[in-house]
């Protein structure tokens, strides 16, 4: 489809207002772009966190199509589940062939890095068809701001504070979407809602994939990162600027990445604008390290994204 | 809230949206104003609003919804520098 | 219908086929393994058209199956001690989320030491966990109540256990007259679902977040329905009798010589007590067993009225529950008989731990010690009472 602004208006599926929220969030944003690049209908399963914690406080329903929560770390596993049983349902006779529905889930990067990088490997494995959301807003932050394995190298988080003997996070962010990609499946993306047509185009190449489709979505935290709730989309714009987080789709195991500036902006920008890492701006060889980890990443992409397709 | 007996057989909740029932609109001490005459309708308030209090009817920006809005900001913010059509005012309660 | 010499996990492979479920997720485990083999073999052969998702643990496997069952598919799987263990929170889910998943248990002790041989460890460390648990005595037993698991789970809309015991009955080739398919079809009929995530028309939200406010009238209700499932299992029963001509109930109690000393036992060791009541009875003693076969839902009035007859009684358990009063069993049936008239003296009682074997020789001891206790000659002590071990 030909993606718009007013399209999506049109057949927008979004979360419906009174869910808890912080003021300033960015998930509700990518929830609306993704439910909104297709009006097939959708089954979602979301990981424990603060999507799921903040959107289904009973008895009030943020969502307005059908949701599952089980557990925190299963989500992989669970939507195998589900799509095991349309399959069956569908070969049984008791679902209609053409009743195409689409699984989705949304997960942060606590579920999806950590605890839950084993289910979602199996599900991956076994190709099953369904999208996988993961917000990544880099520590667990429903439970108050710790560390997970999508924290940046010296970040700083309540289980890895900014102390006189340790700077924060002492280990680089995994590189998730690489190790998703590594998995061999059809898709897998970087996102960010900052830039909000190169995210609604993987969403829709991610829904109508058959097969496994990861995203790996940024999702900018004004109490986590430490930012005036305002600045959410031009914290994130600024992460994609700076090299930070950058924007990049796997095809079939083809590297493209999908936004690159003639230059980066300095990151000394991205790093001012957030408390969570405000230590590093003081210290030259934490400085050194920050910069070191995002040339690091993008040497690596640079280099895959340059393997040549075979012609069409 | 619903006596065990009324309850649902199983943990689950059998409408969509009904979160509506929670005015979160009282979350803010700050508000957004809208002027309608130097908006030029992109949508970008919408697409980014949290909480789902931009109200958009036939492609077209209508209003904001107080009932919601927990006076984040975002809409101002990404409303574009030619347009600037959504100032943020204290809210005096 | 054929009398076929099938091993426990041959038949409970067996009936899975022959109940064709939407969605078997599962994940391989020493001694439930050849259950998963065989059923897909039946897969790939194309003798039934069940959904066969081999996942990466079993934590990932009820996950799997919880996820399929809110669609309102029919769902089992099977594992054993690590694996159920790992399976722990989900448990607690299925159960809560009221999905009729039914799990084969090839019954194993539970590490450390790691030993894969049969003890009551796995399932009874589950007991909590709101599910069914049926336990069979043979081969033939544990097969039936594959159908009758399945058939009451989904009436009380509740998961369940079937268990047999490791090794000894999965791995031994006993005689099993097989029912016909399409009876078993008859017998379980369609699955009502509570909810159903696949009706997509009317979307809603299973799992959410209940706060203190919610949180406890959510729970008495399922505490309602774990009350309303003994009516579904005795239905359960009575359907299949109807049906298939054998009569099961939650209690046996093997007691021909109106004996005043039994043994209340769960599983394949029930089958050489009775053989030693037999034994005793050539020598003028008269002893009785009572098999449990359904603890979970703790059949209360069933046990009062088996057990109040008796002067003495050993609750015999392949496994403890380390509170230093005895096994799980003994706790749960002594506070059933508290407040009742007429109770036994309880004894708590340990046995074959880690597939250690119990011969007729060991229940004779048992029974002479009960019997000698009885008529005043021997004190046993309350608890730790173990047979068969090596104690110097």
């Amino acid at each position: 489809m030909a993606i718009s602004i007013r399209k999506l208006a049109r057949q927008a599926r979004e979360l419906a207002p009174g869910h808890r929220a912080c003021a300033g969030c960015a998930f509700p944003s990518i929830i609306r772009i993704v439910l909104s690049v297709t009006d097939d209908p959708i089954v979602v399963v979301n990981a424990t966190g603060c999507m799921e914690v903040v959107t289904s406080i009973y008895p009030y329903n943020a969502w307005p199509v059908t949701w599952f929560h089980s557990a925190f770390d299963n989500t992989g596993a669970t939507i195998s589940g589900i799509e095991a049983a349309y399959k069956a349902l569908v070969r049984k006779g008791k679902i209609p062939a053409d009743k195409k529905i689409r699984f989705v889930v949304f997960a942060g990067d606590g579920g999806t890095y950590d605890i839950g990088l084993q289910a979602l490997s199996g599900a991956l494995e076994r190709g099953h068809d369904f999208l996988y959301v993961c917000y990544d807003n880099g520590a667990y932050m429903n439970t108050g701001i710790q560390r997970s394995g999508a924290t940046p190298r010296h970040g700083a988080t309540t289980t890895s504070p900014a102390g006189k003997v340790i700077p924060g996070k002492q280990q680089r962010r995994k590189p998730l979407t690489e190790i998703v990609a590594a998995h061999d499946i059809p898709y897998a993306a970087q996102a960010s809602p900052s830039h909000w047509l190169d995210l609604a185009r993987k969403a829709e190449k991610g829904l109508l994939t058959e097969g496994p489709a990861f995203l790996n979505v940024l999702s900018a935290c004004p109490p986590g990162w430490g930012f005036p709730e305002e600045k959410t989309i031009e914290i994130s714009q600024l992460a994609v600027e700076t090299g930070f987080w950058p924007l990049y789709e796997v095809e079939n195991g083809y590297f493209r990445i999908t936004f690159k500036p003639k230059e980066f902006k300095p990151i000394e920008e991205f790093l001012r604008a957030q408390t969570r890492f405000k230590h590093i701006l003081n210290d030259p060889k934490l400085l050194e390290d920050f910069k070191e980890d995002i040339k690091r990443e993008w040497e690596r992409l640079e280099f895959l994204a340059s393997r040549p397709r075979p012609q069409e | 809230m619903k006596s065990w007996k009324e309850l649902e057989p199983a943990p689950f909740i059998p409408e969509p949206c009904t979160s509506r029932a929670i005015k979160t609109g009282d979350w803010r001490t700050r508000k957004p104003i809208w002027h309608e005459e130097k908006c030029n309708h992109c949508l970008f308030c919408w697409l980014y609003c949290p909480d789902s209090a931009i109200l958009v009817k036939e492609d077209k920006m209508i209003g904001i919804d107080y009932d919601y809005c927990k006076g984040c900001g975002i809409c101002s913010e990404v409303c574009p520098d030619k347009c600037k059509a959504i100032d943020i005012v204290q809210e005096v309660k | 219908m054929p009398r076929i010499p099938m091993t426990g996990n041959e038949a409970a492979a067996y009936a899975m086929m022959q109940i064709n479920p939407d969605v078997v997720a599962a994940y391989p485990i020493t001694p439930s393994t050849q259950v998963v083999e065989r059923f897909s073999d039946y897969v790939n052969n194309g003798e039934c058209q069940t959904e066969f998702v081999p996942v990466e643990s079993e934590h990932s496997a009820m996950s799997a199956c919880i996820g399929a069952s809110a669609c309102g598919a029919r769902v089992m799987t099977a594992t054993a001690a690590q694996g159920l263990a790992l399976m722990h929170e989900m448990l607690y889910i299925a159960s809560s989320m009221r999905l009729p998943i039914v799990t084969v248990i090839a019954s194993r002790a539970l590490n450390s030491p790691l030993n894969i041989h049969g003890d009551h460890s796995d399932t009874m460390g589950s007991r909590d966990s709101g599910w069914l648990q049926f336990y069979g005595e043979s081969v033939q037993e544990f097969y039936d109540h594959v159908f009758i698991a399945l058939r009451a789970a989904e009436l009380s809309n509740l998961p369940a256990f079937v268990c047999e015991d490791g090794f000894i009955l999965s791995h031994t080739l006993e005689p099993v007259d097989v029912l016909d398919k399409n009876e078993v079809a008859k017998y379980l009929g369609e699955r009502k679902p509570l909810y159903n995530l696949l009706d997509t028309d009317h979307p809603i939200m299973a799992g959410h977040l209940s706060l203190p406010d919610s949180y406890m009238e959510h729970r008495r209700k399922l505490a309602e329905g774990m009350m309303e499932a003994p009516k579904f299992i005795d239905q359960a029963y009575r359907e299949f009798a109807e049906r298939f001509g054998r009569k099961y109930d939650w209690i046996e109690v093997y007691d021909p010589q109106d004996a005043e000393v039994a043994v209340l036992i769960i599983g394949s060791a029930a089958g050489t007590a009775k053989e030693t009541v037999d034994l005793l009875a050539e020598e003028g003693k008269r002893a009785a067993v009572i098999k449990l076969l359904v603890p979970r839902p703790l059949p209360v009035e069933r046990l009062r009225k088996a057990l109040s007859k008796f002067k003495v009684v050993a609750i015999m358990e392949r496994t403890d529950s380390y509170k230093n009063h005895g096994g799980p069993m003994f706790s749960e049936i002594a506070a059933a008989l508290y407040h009742h008239d007429t109770r036994p003296i309880l004894r708590a009682y340990h046995y074959g731990f880690g597939g250690r074997d119990i011969f007729p020789e060991d229940f004779m001891k048992v029974f002479n010690d009960l019997l000698d206790m009885a008529s005043g000659k021997k004190e046993i002590p309350e608890t730790m009472n173990y047979v068969g071990l090596k104690e110097d």
